[in-house]
């Protein structure tokens, strides 16, 4: 017999905690729209209540998307690993500052992921240790994942020094 | 004076002995990065035997290696890795550019994909494919062998790149078909023989 969900028990509890959250459930899989200010909060509190595993910490920019009202969609992929059991939780940031506070506090996985969401996006996590670029490097100015960004960059890519014969 | 030599001396120079040798112990540095890496491998592998022209020596460090074989693209993170490499290998030195890839960027025209590595270090051959066949890169070995044998190094004239590039077999061939020795060529013998009527 499988254990009973958490999520059916959590999403109460939470919304009791903090009240005013936007829940949605779309093939089994529930999703829950939290706003910046309280994100740790809500995140801790689904920590302590059995979601041990951050799966994913990613990022959706949906400028000039239709019917989007906010610039930077965050997704937060949780997982319990005694019930296999699965919630989403999403963020809304906005220019000229995109912040989130960071949940390596919470969950050690989010180290890695959220330096990466900070390399594509330039979402600045608040608290993090040690927020470096992960996948491009370190001179590297721009955020290429976002929207505006052009597919070919903007001339990162031959900005080299050339080697010939001459230097051995 | 008339000097009479033995039927086993050759005379030669010492410019074109030195380049014997080194077309035919090439120690190739294999900057494998993509799936052309795994053409590479093949190519050293029993089946198609790079120790057949003597270049099968595959050295994972610089400082013993003469042919750098770059092959897979190259991204913008991995190039100022690559012209260090380069400036640690030896002189004498060459450089093959393995597929489309490391000739050009290929398919990835990306922000993050260095298009074509003859833009940042020198190169000698040029392989096309994606990825290019095991017989591909013979072929190449086997030009940059001949390129080895005319360039020469103890004179330093591969510097004089400008001056001193050749084109590639394949179009001195078809740009001046008499250069071919027609009495040594089995080919053209061939068809002298049995014409096709």
């Amino acid at each position: 017999m499988t254990p009973p969900s958490p999520t059916a028990d959590i999403v109460p509890a939470l919304m009791a905690r903090f009240p005013g959250l936007e829940t949605s459930a779309y093939r089994g899989q529930t999703r829950v729209v939290v706003g910046e200010p309280v994100s740790l909060e809500v995140l801790s509190f689904l920590a302590a209540a059995g979601f041990d595993l951050l799966v994913d910490v990613t990022c959706v920019d949906y400028l000039e998307y239709r019917g989007a009202t906010r610039r930077y969609g965050l997704v937060y992929l949780l997982a319990s690993t005694a019930t296999a059991d699965r919630l989403i939780v999403r963020v809304f940031v906005d220019d000229p500052h995109p912040a989130v506070r960071s949940v390596v506090g919470v969950w050690r996985s989010a180290d890695w992921l959220e330096r990466e969401v900070w390399d594509m996006f330039g979402i600045d996590f608040v608290g993090h240790p040690d927020l470096r670029r992960l996948m491009m490097p370190e001179q590297f100015t721009a955020h290429p994942l976002r929207k505006d960004y052009p597919l070919q960059g903007r001339g990162e890519r031959h900005n080299f020094p050339v080697l010939t014969r001459e230097d051995g | 004076m008339a000097l009479e030599l033995p039927e086993n001396v050759v005379v030669s120079r010492l410019d074109e002995l030195a380049s014997w040798c080194r077309k035919n112990s090439l120690w190739p540095m294999p900057f494998a990065t993509a799936c052309c890496g795994i053409e590479l491998m093949a190519t050293g592998a029993a089946k198609h035997d790079l120790a057949r022209f003597g270049a099968e020596v595959f050295r994972f460090s610089p400082r013993q290696c003469d042919l750098m074989i770059v092959a897979g693209r190259v991204a913008m993170k991995m190039l100022p890795v690559l012209q260090r490499i380069w400036l640690q290998m030896h002189e004498p030195k060459w450089c093959i550019s393995m597929g489309a890839c490391a000739s050009t960027g290929g398919v990835f025209d990306t922000y993050a994909v260095v298009q074509g590595i003859d833009r940042f270090i020198p190169v000698d051959m040029y392989v096309p494919g994606c990825p290019p066949r095991p017989e591909q890169l013979i072929q190449a070995i086997i030009d940059l062998q001949d390129k080895i044998q005319r360039e020469g190094t103890i004179a330093g004239r591969e510097f004089e790149t400008r001056e001193r590039q050749f084109r590639k077999r394949a179009l001195v061939e078809a740009v001046a078909p008499l250069s071919i020795d027609a009495a040594r060529n089995p080919v053209i013998q061939r068809e002298l023989r049995f014409p096709r009527s």
